[in-house]
């Protein structure tokens, strides 16, 4: 389905998508969620960098900051794209595709943020970058999965086709998550003795929390301005396409009515 | 039997191809679709064998002798695409009696099916040692050997020589006068009596 | 049914067919192990379950590509879209014979192998029956793969891309229950039913997967 030749569409399908309102839409919100976005993550950051030391951990505590909401982030954009690619193949909502692989880079990318904090803070904990820990090794997979996806997506070429294989190809990923998530607990209790890192849970203070609720709450809104500009991104990306392969076959028609 | 299209649309990529397409083909009748490359010969094969979703419209069988039962339409079909759909690592016969099989309602024994084609005797030749008119008619004797009704052929004579378009054409008519159908896509002359048109594109 | 399979079992070993060609890419990997690891038996032995484990991994995913793809080519996958017979049912017996022609091979040839290896007894039993309840998942999810890429020209790379971080359980489950086999404590039996389960459930969904894949790339 394309997203600018819409008005050639049959009737009735042109009530399913329109992004042209979409757009519109996000020209007005996302000046609202950048602003509410930068003073969120203002406020969390000054409220990260003002707690007391942990009297374990000492200063290093405060990569929790960064590390819990990019985890939180890494998992809701997959789920992202598990909605999107429900969309394309029971709805067939064009949008749907867009934002399913807006998600993509940007899940890699909380994924990776996830990753890279985890090993700095495994540095002085562990006393080594890495470790074979369990929720390191799945979100290591994750990440390989969430850099499948996207190497699928721009090996096809054609939108509407690769919309919805990529959407198979997510669903089946979503099945394993969890089977993956199992066997990797299984695998690290095997071989060492559980986590040392606790990050989440009641235990934690409330000094603690609040400044990491509202981390995640910037987070939330990081993702959704990045998201939305994705979006808005790959509709007009679409558009440019169109609109080449319009002038492509206005030049052929063209030249036949010349010839 | 009639096979009754209304309102066909199709969107293929990110092109409506097909916009609202309507016809009617009953028995004994072949509808030749024409128009040049690209204006959705193929695409409108490949939707009434069901491999293309449609965005509108619908494909009906009207069978009032009901003498296939509720099979859908789709299955009354018989496909011949651009591709010859054989293994060139087997030979002919094993290729032949594996679509057969696979396809169901057997008609003609293969020996018979290769003999109408004109190619009998070279059922033990692997099917790569074939020529391209050759593979065509190994291609087109699968429709014989499996009953359908409805024949969609896309492009059936391209390879073949004047005899084996002749012969061709004569193995058509026999499938109509039998009480077949055929939608065929090309833009040769097929030979056939009792046709209708169906243009696409600009006309010539 | 029994046409397909008989088909793409006849094909498989004729010309052009990969039965051969994967165990002789699972010998060449088991051996070359030795060779990156160095000669000690007892790391080669502790490590043994493991190696005849990946090279598994390796040889099944190696004909994965052409599974629909030769079918794409030909034309012939357009037949089987049209046939009546449900598609899941169809892309269960091609991901069947893959089985046959690759897991199952690589299972019966894994005792051998393992003996370069030096592996104890209990291992080689054990690692045989791993491989021959856990390859069948890596021939399911690896269709699903295959469907997925079926019409791309370098789909085989991105299917490896695709297919490998969801074999990693049933990789876990099979080498950690290989070594249960051989040290005391652990239970053998756990992990090798968490392999048949994986297995079981992968057949199943599998083919839809495929066959809603193969659908969508046909239009």
């Amino acid at each position: 389905m394309t997203i600018a030749d819409t008005q050639n569409l049959p009737r009735g399908l042109t009530a399913l998508a329109n992004p042209t309102r979409f757009l519109a839409l996000v020209r007005v919100v996302l000046p609202v969620l950048t602003i509410i976005t930068i003073g969120l993550l203002a406020i969390g950051l000054w409220l990260g960098f003002s707690v007391p030391d942990d009297y374990q951990q000492g200063r290093t505590v405060r990569i929790m900051f960064v590390h819990v909401p990019s985890v939180w982030m890494a998992m809701g954009a997959y789920m992202v794209m598990v909605s999107g690619a429900l969309g394309v193949l029971v709805w067939r909502h064009p949008l749907a595709d867009v934002a399913a692989r807006a998600a993509a880079p940007l899940g890699a990318c909380f994924t990776f943020l996830g990753l890279a904090t985890g090993s700095i803070w495994g540095r002085p904990m562990w006393g080594t970058w890495w470790v074979w820990d369990a929720r390191l090794t799945s979100f290591l997979i994750l990440f390989i999965i969430y850099l499948g996806l996207i190497a699928l997506w721009n090996s096809m070429e054609e939108p509407a086709k690769s919309a919805r294989i990529a959407a198979v190809a997510i669903l089946v990923g979503a099945i394993n998550i969890p089977i993956i998530k199992f066997s990797v607990d299984w695998f690290t209790t095997l071989h060492q003795p559980a986590s040392v890192l606790r990050t989440d849970g009641p235990k934690l203070a409330p000094e603690f929390l609040y400044p990491l609720l509202t981390m995640g709450l910037a987070f939330l809104f990081l993702f959704l301005t990045l998201h939305l500009m994705a979006m808005r991104n790959e509709i007009l990306r679409r558009q440019i396409r169109t609109l080449q392969r319009k002038a492509a076959r206005e030049i052929r028609s063209a030249n036949k009515a010349s010839t | 039997m009639k096979l009754i299209a209304s309102n066909i649309s199709v969107i293929r990529g990110e092109e409506l191809i097909l916009e609202d397409i309507s016809f009617t083909v009953s028995s004994n009748e072949a509808l030749i679709v024409r128009g040049a490359n690209g204006t959705g010969k193929s695409t409108l094969l490949r939707a009434i064998a069901g491999l293309l979703p449609l965005e509108t419209g619908t494909f009906s069988v009207d069978d009032p002798d009901n003498e296939f039962g509720d099979s859908t339409h789709s299955q009354l079909c018989h496909y011949l695409g651009h591709e010859n759909a054989m293994k060139p690592a087997m030979t002919v016969g094993e290729n032949l009696a594996f679509w057969q099989e696979f396809a169901g309602q057997p008609h003609l024994e293969i020996d018979e099916a290769m003999e109408m084609v004109g190619l009998d005797g070279l059922q033990d030749v692997p099917f790569s040692h074939l020529s391209t008119g050759q593979r065509r008619r190994i291609s087109i004797s699968r429709l014989l050997i499996s009953y359908r009704p409805i024949w969609l052929l896309d492009e059936p004579t391209a390879g073949l020589d004047a005899a084996s378009e002749k012969q061709f054409a004569k193995l058509m008519q026999i499938h109509l006068e039998d009480g077949g159908l055929i939608i065929a896509a090309t833009h040769i002359p097929l030979g056939l009596e009792n046709t209708k048109e169906l243009v696409f594109g600009e006309q010539e | 049914m029994i046409a397909l399979l008989k088909r793409d079992l006849k094909l498989s070993f004729r010309s052009g067919g990969g039965a051969a060609i994967a165990l002789l890419f699972y010998f060449a990997v088991v051996v070359s192990m030795p060779f990156a690891i160095g000669p000690d038996p007892i790391l080669l032995s502790t490590i043994g379950g493991a190696t005849l484990w990946i090279g598994a991994l390796l040889a099944s995913l190696l004909g994965l590509e052409r599974l629909f793809q030769s079918d794409a080519e030909d034309g012939s996958l357009d037949q089987m879209l049209i046939s009546p017979t449900p598609l899941a049912a169809q892309v269960f017996t091609k991901s069947f014979v893959h089985w046959l022609v690759t897991g199952l091979p690589l299972t019966l040839m894994a005792p051998v192998f393992g003996l370069f290896l030096g592996m104890s007894q209990n291992a080689l039993l054990a690692s045989m029956a791993t491989l021959a309840v856990g390859t069948p998942a890596i021939s399911f999810i690896g269709a699903v793969g295959a469907a997925i890429t079926v019409s791309l020209s370098r789909g085989g790379l991105l299917l490896s891309v695709l297919v490998m971080p969801m074999c990693i359980p049933v990789l876990i489950f099979g080498v950690g229950a290989v070594r249960a086999a051989v040290t005391e404590p652990d239970p053998f039996l756990p992990p090798f039913l968490l392999v048949a389960a994986i297995s079981l459930f992968f057949a199943v969904i599998g083919p839809f997967a495929s066959a809603l894949a193969l659908r969508q790339g046909a239009s």
